[in-house]
């Protein structure tokens, strides 16, 4: 889930919101054009955006093994996927565009911490098997969120939703197969299989956000179908899908408490430390400060150019308007 | 043949280097859809550099693959021209190096179509689809940023000045360059020097900027007589992995 925590705003009761609400209660889609409350209008905002930002900064920990990939083929998948996530960010950015908000607001809003990003991309990426845990773990768990978005109540996030789906799981997909050359290979490469596992298994778990007992925003949000699942449903979901492939890997889950529940049908984990968690969102995360430093580094090296080609364009404009 | 053997290695050398420095750019770029195109643009020159040095190893027959080439050669074995291992420097350095090596791999891939050799003339003809693209974006960048404004001007103005020394490369031949010209395997440099120059000067100019009065050129790349400083770095992070754990597949 590349949106977390996102803070929803109650509906007003007016007979223009209950409407509304009816509407997205037949599962229609509701459009840019069509009326809606200022709460869903905001709320979606910071979760498309949120999202966006995600796509944006999750290019960096990929976009550090693409100059050391180990063979021609593994560096152009990478860059084909990382090169997707950008893709992704302009798909979501323009869903976002659609509900009145710049682009370039809302990078300002990135750049100085109004809005956040997903806890998971202020982990580091040590090893190459670090490719491939990203893939399989993190964007399998982005894919557990936003397949059933692809039915959200938003028509532009919905249909971006179902682009995005489908690389996300092309995504998945190749990082499983670089887990599974490695978990096939050498000692040391099962050992680098391993350490990763280990570090990024809770990470991942904590990409659902907190436990639906301490989820406040999610009723709201839930109503108005911008959220299709509670966070611990994704959360299990999550669990029982990757636990047998890593059987598969012979990789061991970093959790003792980890084992099938006969009676409830699905495996008992568990929680991540979620401590931790509120110490990444607050900014305290082992990458929380490089990722922030290379998206401002980014945008005002940039600066010049973005100037320099408007001001091209303008040139161009004026002597088109002036023959 | 050992001239055609040399001239894939050149071809997949450049590609490979320059895909390399382009991608140091994921994720750092000024604005998104740069960041879109220089993935794609590093992807692609990725995906030639898979044919070429692919068919290198083919010629060479010793059972290497693309793989050994790219990952277990040091750099004195390295076959690229000078410019494309230079470093990134600004967007504006990045992008005036784009267009020098984008103005002469068009015109070299154009003309193999015409090559006597039927692998040759396959890579180049999917390839050139590519560098039509870099090119045109290349081109139109170097224009937008050195008419653009006075920063963006002197930028573009420095980048120039600092590269232009490496554009001479291009066009140097030597022996392997005459066996391949006899051989009708490639094109003799020098053959495209005219229709590249013409091209350089009608973008600088449009772009406002100055081409520099001396035609000094370094040489020493696609030789592998004398690389720069910079392409030992580049090896060391691209092998790593390879060097460190010989024998394991990826």
């Amino acid at each position: 889930m590349y949106a977390q925590m996102v803070t929803s705003e109650a509906a007003d009761d007016s007979p223009e919101a209950r409407a509304f609400q009816a509407r997205i209660d037949a599962g229609e889609k509701i459009e840019p054009k069509d009326w809606m409350p200022e709460a869903y209008r905001r709320t979606l905002i910071r979760q498309i955006g949120q999202h966006a930002h995600s796509e944006i900064v999750g290019q960096l920990p990929e976009g550090n093994w693409i100059t050391r990939a180990p063979t021609l083929e593994r560096k152009a998948i990478l860059l084909a996927k990382v090169q997707d996530e950008a893709g992704h960010g302009l798909y979501l950015y323009c869903a976002a565009e659609t509900l009145g908000v710049s682009r370039d607001d809302l990078t300002e809003d990135l750049l100085s911490g109004r809005m956040k990003y997903s806890s998971i991309f202020n982990y580091p990426t040590l090893t190459w098997a670090d490719m491939g845990a990203v893939g399989w773990l993190v964007d399998g768990a982005a894919i557990m969120n936003q397949v059933p978005l692809q039915r959200t109540s938003y028509g532009p996030y919905a249909r971006a939703m179902v682009r995005i789906c489908k690389e996300e799981s092309f995504h998945q997909r190749q990082g499983y197969d670089i887990m599974l050359k490695m978990c096939r290979g050498t000692p040391a490469q099962k050992r680098m299989a391993q350490d990763a596992m280990n570090r990024f298994w809770y990470p991942a778990l904590m990409m659902f956000g907190p436990s639906d007992k301490d989820s406040v925003h999610s009723a709201q949000s839930m109503a108005w179908r911008i959220k299709i699942n509670t966070n611990d449903e994704l959360r299990q979901k999550f669990v029982d899908e990757t636990v047998p492939q890593a059987e598969f890997l012979g990789l061991a889950i970093p959790d003792t408490d980890l084992r099938w529940n006969e009676e409830r049908g699905h495996y008992d984990f568990s929680e991540p430390d979620w401590t931790e968690f509120y110490d990444v969102i607050k900014g305290n995360g082992p990458c929380n400060v490089e990722r922030m430093t290379a998206r401002r580094k980014a945008w005002d090296d940039g600066a010049w150019v973005r100037e320099g080609l408007l001001a091209h364009a303008r040139k161009k404009a004026g002597k088109v308007a002036a023959e | 043949m050992d001239a055609l053997h040399e001239f894939c290695l050149r071809m997949g050398d450049n590609t490979l280097v320059l895909g390399h420095r382009v991608s140091e750019w994921c994720g750092h770029s000024p604005v998104l859809e740069e960041d879109i195109a220089l993935a794609n643009t590093a992807l692609d020159l990725i995906g030639q550099t898979q044919m070429w040095l692919g068919l290198a190893a083919e010629i060479e027959g010793q059972g290497r693959t693309a793989d050994d080439l790219a990952f277990l050669r040091d750099a004195w074995d390295f076959r690229n021209l000078l410019l494309v291992e230079l470093p990134n420097g600004d967007f504006g350095q990045t992008m005036m190096r784009q267009f020098l090596f984008d103005t002469w791999h068009h015109a070299m891939l154009t003309a193999l179509a015409g090559s006597s050799d039927d692998r040759v003339v396959a890579i180049a003809a999917k390839a050139v689809k590519e560098a039509s693209y870099h090119l045109e974006r290349s081109a139109g960048t170097v224009i937008g940023l050195g008419d653009g404004t006075a920063e963006s001007h002197a930028r573009m103005q420095a980048a120039l000045d600092l590269l232009y020394p490496y554009y001479g490369e291009m066009f140097a031949a030597d022996a392997t360059d005459t066996a391949l010209a006899a051989a009708g395997i490639a094109p003799l440099p020098e053959s495209l020097r005219a229709s590249c120059d013409v091209r350089l000067r009608q973008v600088t100019e449009e772009a406002t900027l100055t081409l520099p009065a001396s035609s000094f050129a370094h040489s020493g790349g696609k030789t592998g007589a004398r690389h720069t400083e910079n392409l030992g770095h580049i090896l060391t992070q691209m092998q790593w992995l390879q060097r460190a754990y010989p024998g394991a597949t990826w």
